[in-house]
């Protein structure tokens, strides 16, 4: 299986994104922004950071990139994405994913590990857990306050697209959602970091079902 | 020519960092301040003849996120 990690001026968990997805099984390619054409691959990943600074809005200039070009392409053609703090910035600012993701509530950075809901494990990135089931994952963003219209968090909601919320409030997002799920399932975009969760000595091996059963689902599809 | 875009975040979405500095006012001792909304002026320098339209258009494809956001073109 194979997958491309984006990378943008201010991506700095490209690496570890590239890690996860190896230690997992992932055949890896890291691709630079400027690339209009993405290799032909199963997952594309949009990796944490500040991508151009956060200027404008946070993921608005790297949505605009020649690199998401593709990945707007491979995800019309049925590919798997998944995109996490400012990837899911990106992918909301690309419009794969509704919502756009806000300054949090508090005003203030959050760097944590906060407890997160499994709130469906309809999805190639969540059938590792089982639904309620209580994760630990770490967060780390400014802008993480998930934000849709009523109408759009009706359809989420009845659709079974909400993946993860938080156990608490972490940034005041809706109905404390963490993670969406695009309409076809195949696109996941979450605040929280997996990446960060996949080793002991991470301080939490959590985020690690959610790689291996990303690899497990597109092996058997 | 130029243009001054005004990006705001939509009436109805919560604008947390207005709420701190409406809140920042009351304790300086301002009373009275009911709302704050905090939104950006962007000012472009365009080629004669560029058209509202257009403007327009770059609102809707980068300058706003018209999911949160409203904006306003003014052209001078």
């Amino acid at each position: 299986m194979k997958a491309a990690v984006l990378q943008f001026p201010g991506s700095n968990c490209d690496r570890d994104m590239a890690v996860a997805l190896e230690k997992s099984g992932f055949d890896v390619s890291v691709v630079w922004h400027k690339d209009a054409s993405l290799p032909k691959v199963d997952l594309v990943a949009v990796p944490g950071g500040f991508s151009f600074g956060d200027y404008l809005r946070c993921g608005a200039i790297a949505a605009q990139s020649p690199v998401c070009q593709g990945l707007v392409d491979h995800v019309h053609a049925g590919g798997y994405a998944l995109g996490v703090c400012n990837g899911f910035q990106v992918l909301t600012e690309t419009r794969l994913l509704p919502g756009a993701l806000m300054r949090n509530a508090g005003l203030k950075f959050v760097c944590r590990t906060v407890g997160l809901t499994v709130e469906t494990t309809d999805s190639a990135f969540t059938s590792g857990y089982t639904k309620g089931q209580i994760v630990n994952i770490p967060v780390a963003h400014h802008d993480g306050n998930y934000y849709c219209d009523d109408e759009t968090l009706a359809a989420l909601r009845d659709q079974d697209r909400i993946a993860f919320t938080y156990t608490e409030n972490v940034n005041g997002a809706r109905e404390n959602i963490a993670g969406v799920l695009s309409e076809n399932r195949r696109v996941l975009g979450m605040m929280p970091h997996p990446e960060r969760a996949i080793d002991a000595n991470h301080g939490g091996t959590d985020g690690q079902a959610l790689f291996r059963s990303m690899l497990d689902q597109l092996v058997s599809a | 020519m130029k243009a001054r875009v005004h990006v705001m975040l939509k009436n109805g979405v919560l604008d947390p960092q207005g709420e701190a500095v409406r809140h920042a006012l009351g304790a300086l001792g301002f009373a009275g301040v009911e709302g704050v909304r905090q939104g950006k002026v962007i000012e472009l320098d365009l080629a004669d003849g560029t058209t509202e339209a257009t403007v327009k258009e770059m609102c809707e494809k980068l300058l706003a996120n018209t999911v949160i956001e409203s904006y306003t073109v003014e052209l001078s």
